[in-house]
């Protein structure tokens, strides 16, 4: 067979150009002999994509062969790249001649090194790893006295080149601005334009030569660096507004057709030159009346100047309108430019209407009558052919919608929506309609009507918001009580019907809805009974296109409904079916409902009808426990260990080396649990603190089905404020308007002749329903739509902006309340088996320790050894580990510092701060160095004192830190000294700065000095830095912290026994303001509030409650890791003192 | 300009310049699906489209599409003399072009392209310029192209 192909495809070239007569001469000429031209016959020869296939597969692994032979010439080579980047371009894969492709730009002659570098640009992208080669050639290339090669250079370098090399070739592109050929100057502008672009800071120092280029006396070079500018002026516009003169007097000359005629496009000048400078003057002028003042008279020539004979000027004209409405306005330009958009929007030409369509849609917003103008222009457009067109006059529309036209324009979206099928199409518009539902619906039923089309045709692309959304609005309601209830009953009803149509599939998000409405809402019905609803729900639980997280939509709505229904079979069938089930989440969703199920009155408290806005108190510490953890401690039961701490003596028994802080990778299994979008209750159960099961577990099993509702940051704020702004619009008296739209009506029904189609006069009434409210006396109204009437659905006011967090966690807490108490009836099962097996943990640590103690008592312990020392975690290793740091008061601490040999070499300000005791941390025969830690507000301050413990001067001691991930070391000045006499001492200060949170760190470093002979020596060093040197007392009132408490989402509890000393809760939290440096905010009865932060500023807030011997804590921060390790660092206080 | 294709009435890709880093699988993704929306229009629809969240502007010349996609703030009149300017460059170097001329010399398509356009933006816009700086590379070699130029 292939036989045959290769046979036909040598006849071929013969035949093909007779039949193609049409085929230039030359192009036949230089393609006759080529391979190429061979190929690309065979190829058009071919009637089926495999036949292609197997051909072009055959010729790659021919060209392979060729490329890799060493006896392939260049010119060769050049020939092979050319038919290589056909291949790709056919979709064919022909990477393995990247590598000759940059070869072939190096090595080859002025026509191969074109082809190379072509190669190279093709098929290269701006990371690729190979384009490293090709640096060099570029750099040598641009060295070049020849003008090609020095072309080609530059060329490539403007399309791609690797951001990390820029600065091996940017000197050189730097002097190329000076070169005296334009066609240099202009490349160089345009390569420094794409080094802008992908590394604005390298270019920054010659932002002064591109002004340079902006008044070139080539035009070209001028042209090019208004690309660099009009990126620059979009970034920042008011960096560049004395520039406005020059761009207006560069618009005036090109408009004034001052540049060569060589720059004339169609006898129009300049035109990419004219909208380029258009642009920038928009973005220069915008907001700004004193520049958009120098801008006025040549805006106004280039209006007047551009004469509709050709495209190009209605490009520009174009820009112009943009510009003038960009703009501080002139009243004068607006006409014109309004005038300039009616030439479009009623031009025949298909591209000129969409365009007009297009700058309606900009300027609406400033100028509303517009609209009213072209209104009949807009209605055709409706439904114009071209499903383009219709979008445009679609997004139009949206724009001008209102209370009373509404359900027109609504409905035309949703005819457009269900003939559209690209997803980007649907969410777009989808998120639109929503919108104006939700703004200006005229009553329940449409409402509901609206949002069912939107939830089915949008269904799972649709922004996750809109559901949201739409169930916010059921469950807060509005203003009137009677109102809401009929606006849900009416949402009830809708679902049941639809639910009751045989063979329909809604999408999931659809069927997640309707079953939080169904189960909150159903009891409003008066003909279903709960029970009926059950069935219905029952029945698409057993549907196996529903997904199994909208079955634990179904299923927590059945639960709603359970206590409603009196008895209900399908309850004991659904349990019976589902705590079977092989889904782990399902089963625990069905158990649940059996337990609940049985005590009919508890789960009528536990779920009561219409409360899911309603906050509820929880007993968030789970107190009533108490009794319970005290009586199997009693029985001797290990105390429960949180997570994090058994995993470090897991990790410590392994006796690996971790480098890592803690804690990271697990906190956010356990710990963040309200955050992750499904945690799974059963992972967190076992991972999580047993003791607060209570709150945090319910709500993660919970999140499954019920957070979704709200979203990942509860309620937008946006759309709140919005709603704000909305009521705050003035309503403008409905009726003149309409009078209005009447008026213009009639005018054009009397201008027209009586014989007017059936057909014009339904457009006519299509668009007086459209265009009603449209304020014609509306002034212009800069600040968007103008709101012509209050809104139906307006939020009740209770729902403010700072409050939503906290309406999203009430709603959480609420409705999923109702599993709270059948988790504690599994406690027993958890709690025991924990138990079980933190006793085993218990001892092995406990074995370990002993084993470390050993090793500590050695004098000079080995590197390793030292690292797993700070990879424990008992206290009494922190304790023998050479790192007093905590210090009571500050009396001491000034005592301590008097003690201190070193006293003399402290700087002023030590005396003021806490600081530890200067230690000794290494020393040599010349010298000893020793540091501590000065605990400053803002900063922890190092001290390292050098002591000269030799007769003789040492020359420029020098101390350096080793970069650390987790800090930021900031020299103190005078750290390099250039002479240290004998036997004297110098210090080194270093402030260090936390950049995230960890236990236990090492700042390592070196000292290096020189003797005086010369000789330098070297000497390193290591301190262990704590969490607890960063932690500083965070002042705050017990109002403030109330606020900040709830505004933190990251928690962590624990209870720890106290010991004897502390058993009352004053004693506990002085231990705590002690050691950890916590600021008391409030003691209340056997509670406590404390609050602390990290430096610089992460705040942490721990609240305490005693009973008997155990103190519960509570932290919440900002920080998710933070809790984790002041816990760890207060279980070691407690337990340890 | 974020990238530029030339497809036949066939949807048989004959130029690709890509402006923007994407993957390869991506770039095959939009040429396959562009190139199937743009030949199911109609030829008295208009030369825009809104395609994700880019503008594809796009010129049928003989049995060749000439398609560029832009930003939603870029004019699409002015893209749509970008690509004819590009077609009024191809006619002068090749004399009359062809879809031919395109197809076995693509690599000069590619060359006038970036002596135009470089890096999605217009380089140069005066014609004489363009083609002088092409007839300049194509010096020493290929005599026969000279006189074609020189007409």
């Amino acid at each position: 067979m292939s036989d045959i192909v290769e046979k036909t495809l040598t006849a071929l070239p013969g035949l093909f150009l007779q039949n193609q007569p049409g085929g230039g001469p030359a192009a036949a000429k230089a393609s006759f002999s080529s391979r190429l031209g061979s190929l690309v016959r065979g190829i058009t020869a071919l009637t089926s994509k495999h036949e292609e296939e197997k051909l072009i597969q055959q010729e790659l692994s021919s060209l392979k062969a060729t490329v890799s032979a060493p006896t392939t010439t260049l010119k060769m080579m050049k020939e092979c790249m050319v038919r290589l980047i056909y291949c790709e371009m056919l979709g064919y894969d022909a990477s393995f001649g990247y590598i000759h492709a940059i070869k072939l730009a190096q090595q080859g002659n002025l026509l191969e090194k074109r082809v190379g570098y072509l190669a190279v640009s093709l098929f290269l992208h701006e990371s690729h790893e190979l384009l490293l080669l090709l640096v060099n050639t570029v750099v040598k290339d641009l060295q070049s006295t020849n003008l090609v090669e020095v072309c080609m250079a530059l060329t490539v370098v403007s399309q791609i080149f690797p951001r990390e090399m820029i600065p091996a070739v940017l000197p050189l592109i730097e002097d190329k601005l000076q070169h005296s050929k334009e066609i240099i100057r202009r490349k160089a502008v345009l390569a420094l334009y794409k080094f802008h672009l992908i590394a604005p800071n390298q270019v920054q120092h010659i932002h002064i030569k591109f002004r340079k280029a902006l008044c070139d006396r080539d035009v070209g070079v001028m042209a090019a660096s208004l690309h660099i500018y009009l990126r620059m002026i979009k970034e920042n516009s008011s960096g560049y507004k004395d520039l406005t003169g020059s761009f207006v007097t560069i618009l005036k000359q090109v408009v004034g057709g001052k540049l060569p005629v060589d720059f004339n496009y169609h006898s129009v000048p300049a035109p990419w030159l004219q909208i380029q400078l258009l642009r920038i003057l928009g973005l220069l002028g915008k907001d700004d009346q004193r520049t958009s003042e120098l801008m006025y008279d040549v805006l106004d020539e280039s209006l007047r100047r551009a004469e509709l004979n050709h495209n190009v000027t209605y490009a520009i004209l174009f820009e112009c309108v943009h510009t003038v409405y960009s703009i501080y306005p002139k009243s004068e330009l607006l006409e014109k430019a309004a005038k300039c958009i009616g030439k479009f929007v009623l031009s025949p030409k298909i591209n000129l209407k969409y365009l007009g369509l297009k700058a309606l849609t900009y300027v609406i917003q400033q100028d509303p009558t517009l609209a009213l103008q072209h209104q009949m222009t807009i209605i055709e457009c409706l439904d114009h052919p071209d499903p383009i067109i219709k979008r445009e006059t679609l997004e139009l529309l949206y724009r001008i919608t209102n209370a009373q036209n509404v359900t027109v324009i609504v409905q035309k979206m949703l005819e457009y929506l269900h003939q559209s099928k690209e997803e980007y199409v649907i969410v777009n518009l989808v998120g639109k309609i929503a919108e104006l539902a939700e703004k200006y619906a005229p009553d329940n039923a449409w409402f509901i009507q609206t949002m069912n089309a939107v939830f089915s045709v949008g269904g799972d692309v649709m922004h996750p918001d809109i559901p949201n959304n739409f169930l916010r609005l059921l469950a807060e309601g509005f203003d009137d009580e009677t109102e809401d209830q009929q606006l849900r009953l009416y949402a009830v009803q809708s679902y049941l019907t639809l639910l009751d149509m045989e063979n329909v599939l809604y999408p999931q998000r659809f069927l997640q809805v309707m079953s939080w409405v169904l189960g909150e809402y159903s009891y409003l019905l008066d003909k279903e009974t709960p029970a009926e609803v059950i069935a219905k729900l029952y029945r698409l639980l057993m549907n196996d296109s529903v997904s199994s997280e909208t079955k634990t939509w179904l299923i927590a709505a059945v639960t709603k409904l359970t206590p409603q229904a009196h008895s209900s079979d399908t309850v004991e069938r659904l349990i019976h079916e589902f705590t079977i089930s092989l889904d782990t989440c399902m089963r625990q969703h069905a158990f649940e409902l059996k337990h609940l199920h049985e005590n009919v009155e508890l789960m009528k408290s536990l779920l009561p009808v219409d409360r899911s806005c309603e906050d509820l108190a929880v007993d968030a510490s789970l107190s009533f426990l108490d009794g319970f953890v005290a009586e199997g401690l009693s029985q001797g039961a290990a105390p429960y260990k949180p997570h994090h701490q058994r995993q470090e003596e897991k990790l410590s028994q392994e006796k690996v080396l971790n480098f890592e802080p803690y804690g990271l990778s697990f906190s956010s299994s356990g710990f963040t649990g309200r955050q992750s979008p499904a945690g799974i209750s059963l992972g967190s159960d076992i991972s999580g603190n047993s003791a607060e099961t209570g709150l945090k577990e319910t709500n993660s099993l919970k999140l499954e089905g019920i957070k979704k509702l709200w979203g990942k940051e509860g309620y937008l704020p946006k759309k709140e404020s919005k709603t704000g702004d909305e009521s705050g619009a003035l309503p403008i008296p409905q009726e003149s308007i309409m009078e209005n739209v009447d008026q213009a009506i009639t005018k054009k029904d009397q201008s027209q002749v009586l014989t007017q189609s059936k057909e014009e006069k339904e457009k006519q009434l299509l668009a007086s329903s459209l265009f009603v409210g449209l304020g014609s006396e509306s002034t212009v109204n800069l600040l968007g739509k103008a709101d012509t009437v209050s809104h139906k659905f307006r939020r009740k006011s209770k729902v403010k902006e700072a409050k939503s967090g906290e309406t999203t966690s009430t709603h959480n807490m609420t409705c999923s309340s109702f599993s709270s108490l059948s988790n504690v009836a599994y406690e027993d099962d958890y709690y025991l088996n924990t138990l079980h097996d933190r006793g085993d943990k218990e001892l092995k640590t406990f074995s370990l320790n002993s084993e470390l103690l050993d090793s500590e008592s050695l004098t000079e312990l080995p590197l390793v050894e030292k690292f797993s020392n700070c990879s424990l975690s008992t206290p009494s290793l922190f304790a023998d580990n050479s790192m007093e740091i905590f210090h009571p008061p500050q009396s001491t601490a000034a005592s301590v510092a008097k003690e201190s040999s070193l006293a003399s070499s402290f700087l002023e300000e030590t005396t003021e701060y806490i600081h530890s005791n200067a230690m000794e941390i290494c020393n040599n025969e010349t010298i000893s160095v020793s540091s501590y830690k000065i605990w400053k507000d803002d900063c922890l301050l190092m001290v390292w004192s050098v002591t000269n413990k030799s007769g003789l001067e040492l020359k420029s001691a020098n101390l350096e830190i080793f970069p650390a991930e987790n800090f930021k070391v900031t020299e103190q000045p005078g750290c390099c000294l250039p002479v240290t006499e004998a036997e004297s001492t110098r210090s080194f200060q270093y402030s260090v700065q936390i950049e995230k949170p960890f236990t236990e760190e090492i700042l390592s470093g070196f000292i290096s000095y020189h003797m005086m002979d010369t000789h330098s020596a070297q000497l390193e060093f290591s301190v262990n830095l704590s969490l607890l040197d960063f932690i500083r007392p965070l002042k705050i009132s017990s109002e403030d912290f109330g606020k900040l408490w709830l505004s933190f989402a990251n928690d962590v509890k624990q209870n720890v026994k106290m010991s004897e000393s502390q058993a009352a809760l004053p004693s506990a939290l002085k231990t705590l303001q002690q050691k950890l440096r916590l600021h008391i905010i409030e003691i209340i009865g056997n509670e406590g509030l404390l609050a602390c932060q990290l430096l610089p500023s992460i705040p942490c807030l721990l609240h305490c409650r005693v009973y008997a011997d155990v103190l519960a804590l509570w932290f919440r921060s900002s920080c998710s890791t933070l809790p984790d390790y002041l816990l760890y660092q207060c279980q070691k206080v407690m337990e340890g003192s | 300009m974020q990238f530029m294709l030339l497809f036949s009435r066939q949807g048989k890709l004959r130029l690709q310049k890509w402006y923007v880093p994407l993957s390869d699988k991506e770039k095959k993704k939009i040429t396959r699906e562009l190139v199937q929306t743009v030949l199911a229009r109609k030829p008295k629809m208009c030369s825009f489209l809104e395609w994700r969240d880019l503008k594809i502007v796009y010129k049928r010349y003989a049995s060749l599409y000439f398609c560029c996609a832009i930003e939603d703030q870029d004019n699409e009149l002015i893209t749509l003399e970008i690509i004819h300017r590009y077609v009024e460059l191809l006619d002068k170097y090749f004399g009359s072009v062809c879809e031919l001329d395109i197809i076995f010399n693509f690599e000069k398509a590619y060359f006038i392209l970036d002596e135009f356009l470089l890096g999605g933006e217009v380089q140069e816009t005066s014609k004489k310029n363009v083609l002088k700086a092409i007839e300049q590379a194509d010096l020493l070699q290929e005599p026969w192209m000279h006189s074609v130029l020189r007409e």
